[in-house]
């Protein structure tokens, strides 16, 4: 499904990614751990395109497509999603106003038409139901004044009506108390399926509990150091990044 | 305006022309170029008008040439030669309009196409000849029975002058006196046309003004007089302009509208104005200087101005609201958009006399390209004013960092139990907000106009219904081309 080969990759001029491999296949979960500044965050934003991550050298390719030449927006409508680390703020913007501008923009970019408004709510209400969400949340502005686990809860809402091939869940745990992780773990395993790969990005192993990966990667300074199954993050917790990154280096 | 009683008589001229083999003396359809007294009595003249408008008319024309133009507003044009203009012409023949949409500038077309405008509304605003004037006289007529069951008057200031002379002839230049201010001067002088709304005493206005109004843009003139008189608890719902493109060789606009409302009376005017803004260097854009003003003359009276102006090269421009009766409340609510080279010095005046008065002011202003726009609004409170309330806020949203934004509050109290609030914000559209859009497959140029509309919902709630929606795509289209 995804597949990464050497990728390298500058901010401002600094190389950040420092060649990267990795392979998701379909229906595959796999995880990446790492210490604060190891480049997880700049991973996710160069899978997604955004302006000022550029890529060097390597390739990504999804389903074969070669995803880095296209724009954030394109990528989204190729099946790309970012379930971002620190959700932004539409003052004014109704979540169901924006959800369906983005639903309905996807759909449009893969040749198919439109949902009208009908169609498009009750297709929305029955995904918030089954995120043990409330209805009233959807006309609020998108993220604005919501609580962390609020907007984690919103992210895994916008990810379950995209539909998404590739998804990449960046510190989705962080700030969140032990109910809303288990309850946005519960929204996130709901959309595991045979057509859907994920990325999960997490500096700690807690969340993994809930989500259980496939495979685990450890990132350190710009390079995959370590992979391994889900027993590589306990192996994590117990001894610390530290250990690990000495290990292997 | 009186569609149905214009479209017959237009009708009919067209048959005459026939009749007569195109004939027409062009010395008597149109006042010779530039502007003195002859042009004055020449235009009264040819509107049949008492003499005391006449009277009127000549007053404003003598203002003008004494006073000195507005030099406050921050807006930068050459000096207007008022001398190389025509000041009337008569409507446009049919034979001088494209006969068909194939004809119409095909730039103009994908704008209606994106603003959901239907077929024969298309065909009325690209000015089309012949046949959707009469596809829009049924729909006009049944509007305008509706209207005479309900004792609303709603024809064209020209109408009312000669059928409803007493009520013109007492509230015409009584909001906006005629030696108001240059521009109202030379609007009072030479006004061609406009509406006159009446509503009596306890009626509530049946429809919004507005969907009849759209059916009539097409006479949008360049000096329009607009009166609307909202008798004791009466209620009426205006809305002027249109969302669509509109263009006009004629560059200086000067427009006047006075609204009155007596006791218990309620005016709500929403102006969606979108008036040729010019090229991407400011080439040929309309000048727009606006007078506006209402007087909520009576006790409990509440009158609401609420503005989306995305067009025009230079918008000047003050809806205000004279608070005069006891407990009467005014409201402004503004969207002003400017891209490219546009310059706009916005706002409004609210003037508190009486006791217990009311504003409410929220502004906001979207500036992108190299374009330059500034809040500009006065709260004064007289000695009387006991206990009223104002809150006023600004907010600013920059696209790019070549355009400004500015924010010139002005308070004059003259009262000490005065509350007054104010509040102004000036932020830049995220580059975060962008890019969130953008992963979930919104392009650019459409998550521009979702903050956008977002940053504005505010005041889009105020308009009526039907005109929210299509404004939203107007803010969305005025912007394209600000980001990338
Ligand atoms: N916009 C930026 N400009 C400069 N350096 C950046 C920028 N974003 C991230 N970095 C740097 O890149 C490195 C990786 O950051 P990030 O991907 O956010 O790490 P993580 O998500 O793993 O904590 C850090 O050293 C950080 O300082
Ligand atoms: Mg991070």
């Amino acid at each position: 499904m995804l597949e990464i080969k050497n990728l390298h990759a500058t901010v401002d001029g600094t190389e950040i990614l420092k060649g990267i491999d990795l392979s998701i296949g379909a229906g595959e979960v796999h995880a990446i751990m790492g210490p604060n500044g190891s480049g997880k965050s700049t991973l996710s934003y160069v899978l997604s395109g955004r302006d000022g991550y550029e890529v060097t050298e390597g390739e990504v390719l999804l389903k074969g497509q070669n995803l880095l030449d296209l724009a954030p927006e394109e990528r989204a409508a190729a099946g790309v999603f970012l379930a971002f680390q620190y959700p932004v703020e539409i003052p004014g913007v109704p979540n169901t106003t924006f959800l369906k501008e983005a639903v309905n923009a996807v759909r449009k970019s893969r040749g198919e038409s439109a949902l009208d408004a009908m169609q498009f709510l009750k297709v929305l209400r029955a995904k918030v139901k089954e995120l043990g969400m409330s209805d009233e949340y959807l006309k609020r502005a998108v993220n604005a004044g919501f609580s962390g686990g609020e907007k984690k809860r919103n992210e895994v809402l916008q990810m379950a009506m995209l539909e998404p091939a590739l998804a990449v869940l960046d510190e989705t745990d962080s700030g969140l108390d032990i109910d809303a992780l288990k309850a946005v773990a519960d929204g996130v395993n709901a959309l595991r399926g045979p057509e859907r790969s994920m990325l999960v990005i997490t500096h700690y192993q807690r969340l993994l509990d809930y989500i259980v990966p496939d495979r685990v990667h450890v990132l350190s300074q710009g390079r995959i150091i370590r992979s391994g199954g889900p027993e590589l993050a306990k192996e994590l917790e117990a001894k610390g990044y530290a250990d690990i990154i000495e290990a292997a280096a | 305006m009186a569609a149905s009683v214009e479209t017959v008589e237009k009708v009919q001229s067209l048959g005459e022309r026939y009749k007569h083999g195109f004939v027409t003396d062009i010395e008597m359809e149109t006042a010779p170029k530039g502007l003195s007294e002859d042009t004055v009595r020449f235009i009264s003249a040819k509107k049949n008008e008492p003499e005391w408008l006449l009277e009127w008319r000549l007053k404003a024309f003598r203002h003008w040439l004494e006073m000195p133009e507005p030099q406050w507003a921050k807006v930068d044009f050459p000096p207007i030669d008022y001398q190389d203009a025509y000041y009337f012409a008569a409507p446009k023949s049919d034979d001088d309009k494209p006969k068909s949409l194939d004809e119409v500038d095909p730039k103009l077309l994908e704008t209606y196409e994106k603003l959901g405008i239907p077929l024969r509304e298309q065909e009325m605003l690209a000015g089309v000849a012949v046949d959707a004037v009469f596809d829009s006289v049924s729909v006009a007529t049944t509007f305008k029975k509706k209207l005479e069951e309900a004792g609303v008057i709603f024809c064209s200031i020209s109408e009312a002058v000669q059928k409803h002379p007493e009520l013109v002839q007492k509230y015409l230049g009584s909001v906006v006196p005629a030696a108001d201010n240059k521009h109202a001067c030379l609007n009072s002088a030479v006004f061609t046309d406009g509406s006159f709304v009446y509503i009596p005493k306890g009626v509530r206005c049946p429809m919004e003004l507005s969907t009849y109004f759209r059916i009539n843009a097409e006479n949008t003139g360049q000096f329009e007089r607009t009166l609307i008189i909202a008798d004791e608890g009466s209620y009426v719902s205006y809305l002027e302009g249109c969302t669509a493109p509109m263009r006009d060789e004629n560059q200086l606009h000067a427009a006047v509208v006075e609204l009155i409302a007596l006791d218990d009376a309620e005016i709500k005017y929403s102006t969606v104005q979108n008036w040729y803004p010019g090229d991407e260097n400011g080439v040929g854009g309309i000048y727009n200087f606006v007078t506006k003003r209402g007087l909520c003359a009576g006790r409990n009276s509440k009158i609401s101005w609420t503005q989306v102006e995305t067009g025009s090269a230079i918008t000047w421009k003050y809806p205000s609201c004279i608070l005069k009766g006891d407990n009467s409340v005014g409201e402004f609510y503004s969207i002003a958009i400017t891209n490219n080279m546009q310059q706009a010095d916005t706002g409004t005046k609210m003037i508190h006399l009486g006791r217990n008065t009311r504003s409410r002011i929220i502004s906001k202003g979207i500036a992108a390209g190299r374009s330059a726009q500034t809040y500009r609004g006065l709260v004064s409170l007289g000695g009387g004013a006991e206990n009223a309330r104002n809150h006023t806020q600004c907010d600013s949203l920059l696209i790019g960092d070549r355009c400004a934004a500015h924010t010139v509050p002005y308070i004059v109290s003259k009262n000490r139990s005065a509350n007054l609030e104010h509040e102004a914000t000036t932020s830049r559209i995220s580059e975060d907000q962008l890019f969130y859009c953008r992963q979930r497959g919104i392009g650019e140029e459409d998550a521009v106009a979702l903050v956008v509309n977002g940053f504005c919902r505010e005041v889009l709630q105020q308009l009526p219904m039907e005109f929210a929606v299509e404004a939203q795509k107007l803010v969305g289209i005025s912007l394209e081309g600000s980001v990338g």
